[in-house]
């Protein structure tokens, strides 16, 4: 029997994937569970599985497409099957192929998933008249009740740029209030619409997610910040040293990173209330330390997670954050590899920043941010300027869990770790 | 022994909605009962009393208006038993369709008490006082309530009776004295009337259905004397004598000054309900006796979630159902934000029904709002002439700048059912302009509504 292949749930979150690429094509045949696609979703990249055995007669969504849940991809016939009529589109009650991603950077037509950015609502007719359905000029229609497109009009504001918070997205008067009594900042508000030469990039799963996820954390944690400055001289004469001897043995190189991460471990094994997490009524204290490191990838960022690190030596952390890493830019991290970390580091230093915050990753309490070391005057026991290596470290910490002297004495443990490089191998 | 995802205590509208919606999440799900599901509302309040409401205005309709409709009979009778029996009838039918959506659903049906152990354990003690203990992630408490005693006259079942007594009455009574005319009240007074029990309510406030829109309750009153029953509003039950064949209460004005005496074979106390909490409750806290609960409807307890008439007004069931599902929603489905109980209708079900819902004309001059209000007779209305039900009105109210619907009461046959088209408006956000651009159906007594809208603004066609 004809089967069509449809966008499958891969996550649980996920409302839409990106086919990133077919491993099949028209005409191939295909048994049951075998994989016949890769699908990107908001958390990762997947392979799909075939449910069906068959020949693929037709292929409806292009690689680089987006196609919602439930959307058609393919159809599967038996071979010497006859396709069912219409077979050369997807059937009409199944979404078509949605929306082109836009990464080709040319001006994209705003499709109505994309945050309705790009053109103005349609003037709402005439004051006491009935309202026409807003749709705006290519066709995507604003939601939003008729009580506040009448509000939107008496005030002057572009219901393209609102917020919805009603079911769907829709705009209901009272994100209008929000509008009006924020001053029209960042919340209520979407961004100014552009004008000719801007381009509209749509979301990508892994974007709405980092802006819901990051707006949450920054909006609803208490962050506070410390800096802490540390002299990496003693970590680079060891750091040199370990690497000699082990590339002599065909060992690793190890990173500045690998050292870091040891480090962290072992100042949060001494203040464990910085591994912990705010749950409403009560704080977890998390017995072991899975350790998130954020890895910047292509289009966004990802925190793959080292599980159990308090067990793991500078070696084996490294091979692994290598492993993660690696596969995070290819896409190829499983969800639950990204997911129950306990505590985070953000490394900036290869980019030369010097000093930076960080936004702590929910539901954590702290995340560690790491800038570049650099040669500069420092004064000696002596008294006397000389040349001399620094790194800044800061600390994020949510107070509803840390307090000041407590991600006092955590970063201190660490800068007392990271200048005494012997206690990071035992 | 298997762990639960959700416990919920009391099977009434909040407490079988929510374990059925918690199950259609795909959670382990039981919920504990201690009489029959479907609660109050099915098996003791809105649905037996619904059908009760539905005998007595056939029987008004057939012994006053018989004629009006060509009807001649001799000897119009009734069979009390069977009055009653229909009604019980209807609730076992219904609480019948509860049991077997929890089969469907495959939500586990323990009858029994249930109340809160340690550690997330949930205690049922059965019928013969076995107890056994359950382990649950979650807990919803959904216990209800029952009518509320006056002080000095508590309930024995027989001549002081609560709502439930009264509508499973072995015989009925020659007359009956009800204290409080909220929608209870009201309801048992058309009842017991239509069959000819003399009915006297007595209301401390100065008017029958105090939530209710001032002109609802005005023309309420004046229908429902007109039908015989006594209303003594403004009136303070001062004490009783119950050691006689009936009860004799004793009436003053609210405000002071002569006492009187009210002689009848029973009194009917509806002055309000009650919270049953469930066992081990005690670390719960309460707000004037009611579960309080945050706004992802948690006690302060951590996982034990309460909705529905025990965590306080309103206690209707139709909001009941919306707080567990919400509350269901926002333990189990991610980044759900549990929405509160906004705008809600209200009903009473005497004939001429009364339905409403937003803000009393009192309470949008109280506010200071600048409103408008159209209303439109059924009198004008074709249908309800041609149904022979034409008393009453409806009315809606607009916020003057945006015609915004602030609210609307409808007094009338069909106004509960009227109701749901402004509560869809109303959520909505729809205007009037909407209301007004909306083709209702001729004849239909839903165009009341359209008509009402447009008188509003000085444009309705039929009056």
């Amino acid at each position: 029997m004809a089967a069509y292949v449809t966008m499958p749930k891969l996550s649980d979150t996920m409302t839409e994937g990106t086919l990133v690429k077919w491993l099949k094509k028209e005409g191939d045949s295909v048994g049951m569970d075998e994989k016949i696609a890769e699908i990107e979703t908001d958390k990762a990249t997947m392979e799909m599985q075939s449910f069906d055995e068959g020949i693929i007669h037709k292929i409806y969504v292009k690689e680089g497409e987006v196609a919602p849940l439930g959307g058609t991809l393919a159809l599967i016939l038996e071979d010497g099957e006859e396709p069912p009529e219409g077979a050369d589109s997807p059937p009409q009650s199944e979404a078509a192929p949605a929306e082109e991603k836009a990464e080709e950077k040319k001006e994209a037509p705003a499709p109505e998933a994309a945050p309705a950015a790009s053109t103005p609502a349609a003037a709402p007719a005439s004051a006491s008249g009935s309202l026409a359905a807003g749709t705006n000029a290519s066709g995507g229609r604003i939601k939003a009740s008729p009580l506040a497109r009448k509000l939107a009009e008496e005030q002057g504001i572009d219901l393209a740029r609102v917020r919805g918070t009603g079911p769907g997205g829709r705009i209901i008067a009272e994100d209008l209030n929000y509008v009006t009594s924020g001053g029209g900042s960042s919340l209520g508000l979407l961004p100014t619409p552009n004008n000719g030469g801007d381009t509209v990039i749509p979301l990508t799963g892994m974007r709405r997610v980092i802006a819901q996820r990051l707006l949450e954390s920054k909006t609803t944690i208490p962050h506070f910040y410390l800096n802490i400055e540390v002299d990496t001289e003693p970590l680079m004469k060891f750091r040199t040293q370990v690497n000699e001897a082990s590339v002599a043995n065909d060992g690793p190189k190890y990173t500045v990173n690998d050292f870091v991460m040891r480090a962290t471990v072992l100042a949060t094994g001494a203040v464990p209330a910085v591994n912990a997490s705010f749950q409403g009524d009560s704080v977890i204290q998390y017995g072991d330390v899975h350790l998130s490191i954020a890895v910047a990838i292509d289009d966004g960022l990802v925190t793959p997670v080292i599980r159990s690190a308090q067990n793991k030596s500078i070696k084996e952390l490294g091979a692994e954050i290598k492993d993660l890493a690696g596969r995070a830019r290819d896409k190829k991290l499983a969800p639950d590899e990204m997911q129950g970390g306990t505590i985070t580091i953000s490394n900036l230093g290869a980019f030369g920043v010097g000093n930076f915050d960080a936004i702590i990753n929910p539901p954590q309490a702290a995340i560690l941010s790491v800038g570049t070391i650099t040669k500069q005057p420092v004064v000696n026991e002596h008294n006397q300027i000389v040349p001399g290596q620094r790194m800044w470290i800061g600390l994020s910490c949510d107070h509803r869990v840390i307090d000041g002297a407590v991600g006092a004495s955590f970063l201190s443990e660490l800068k007392r770790y990271l200048e005494n490089p012997f206690l990071l191998i035992s | 022994m298997a762990t639960y995802d959700l416990i919920v205590i009391g099977g009434g509208p909040a407490g079988y909605v929510g374990a059925i919606r918690a199950a259609q999440l795909g959670k382990k799900v039981a919920c504990v009962e201690k009489e029959r599901a479907g609660g109050t509302c099915l098996n003791w309040g809105c649905i037996p009393t619904k059908a009760l409401l539905k005998n007595a205005e056939l029987y008004h309709t057939l012994k006053h208006d018989a004629d009006a409709f060509g009807l001649s009979f001799d000897n119009l009778s009734y069979d009390w038993s069977k009055v009653i029996k229909r009604s019980r009838n209807v609730s076992d039918k219904l609480a019948g369709g509860i049991e077997f959506l929890f089969k469907k659903n495959k939500v586990d049906y323990i009858r029994g008490v249930g109340g809160l152990a340690a550690n997330g354990k949930v205690e049922v003690i059965d019928a013969d006082g076995k107890s056994e203990m359950l382990t649950t992630e979650n807990v919803l408490v959904a216990t209800g309530c029952v009518s509320r005693e006056l002080p000095f006259l508590p309930f024995d079942g027989k001549k002081i009776i609560g709502s439930r007594d009264a509508m499973n009455l072995p015989e009925q009574p020659k007359s009956i004295t009800i204290i409080g005319a909220g929608a209870i009240g009201i309801e048992f007074a058309y009842f017991f009337n239509a069959y000819g029990t003399e009915v006297t309510v007595v209301e401390m406030v100065d008017t029958i259905l105090p939530i209710e829109d001032n002109e609802v309750s005005k023309l309420l009153e004046k229908t429902l004397t007109k039908q015989g029953i006594k209303v003594l509003t403004s009136t303070k039950t001062v004490s009783a004598d119950t050691s006689g064949d009936g009860v004799k209460l004793t009436v003053e004005p609210a405000e002071g000054g002569d006492q009187s005496v009210i002689e009848s074979d029973v009194c009917l106390v509806a002055i309000g309900i009650a919270p049953v909490l469930p066992n081990n409750s005690e670390q719960i806290k309460l707000d004037r006796g009611f579960i309080d609960t945050d706004s992802r409807y948690q006690t302060t307890v951590p996982n034990v979630y309460a909705a529905g008439d025990i965590t306080g007004p309103p206690w209707l069931a139709h909001t009941g159902s919306y707080e567990a599902i919400q509350a269901v929603e926002g333990m189990f489905v991610e980044g759900h934000e549990p929405k509160q109980v906004g705008i809600f209708p209200a009903c009473t079900y005497c004939h001429p029904e009364v339905a409403s819902i937003g803000l009393t004309e009192e309470a949008c001059k109280e506010q200071g709002l600048d409103y408008r209000v159209g209303k439109f007779p059924f009198a004008a209305s074709g249908r309800a002439l041609a149904v022979a039900d034409s008393e009453g009105f409806v009315k809606i109210i607009f916020d003057k700048k945006h015609g915004e619907i602030l609210g609307a009461h409808m007094i009338g046959g069909g106004s509960t059912e009227l109701i749901a088209e402004i509560a869809l408006a109303m959520n909505l956000e729809a205007t009037a302009d909407e209301i007004e651009a909306t083709i209702h159906a001729h004849p239909t007594l839903a165009e009341a509504i359209h008509e009402a809208t447009s008188d509003a603004y000085g444009h309705a066609i039929h009056i």
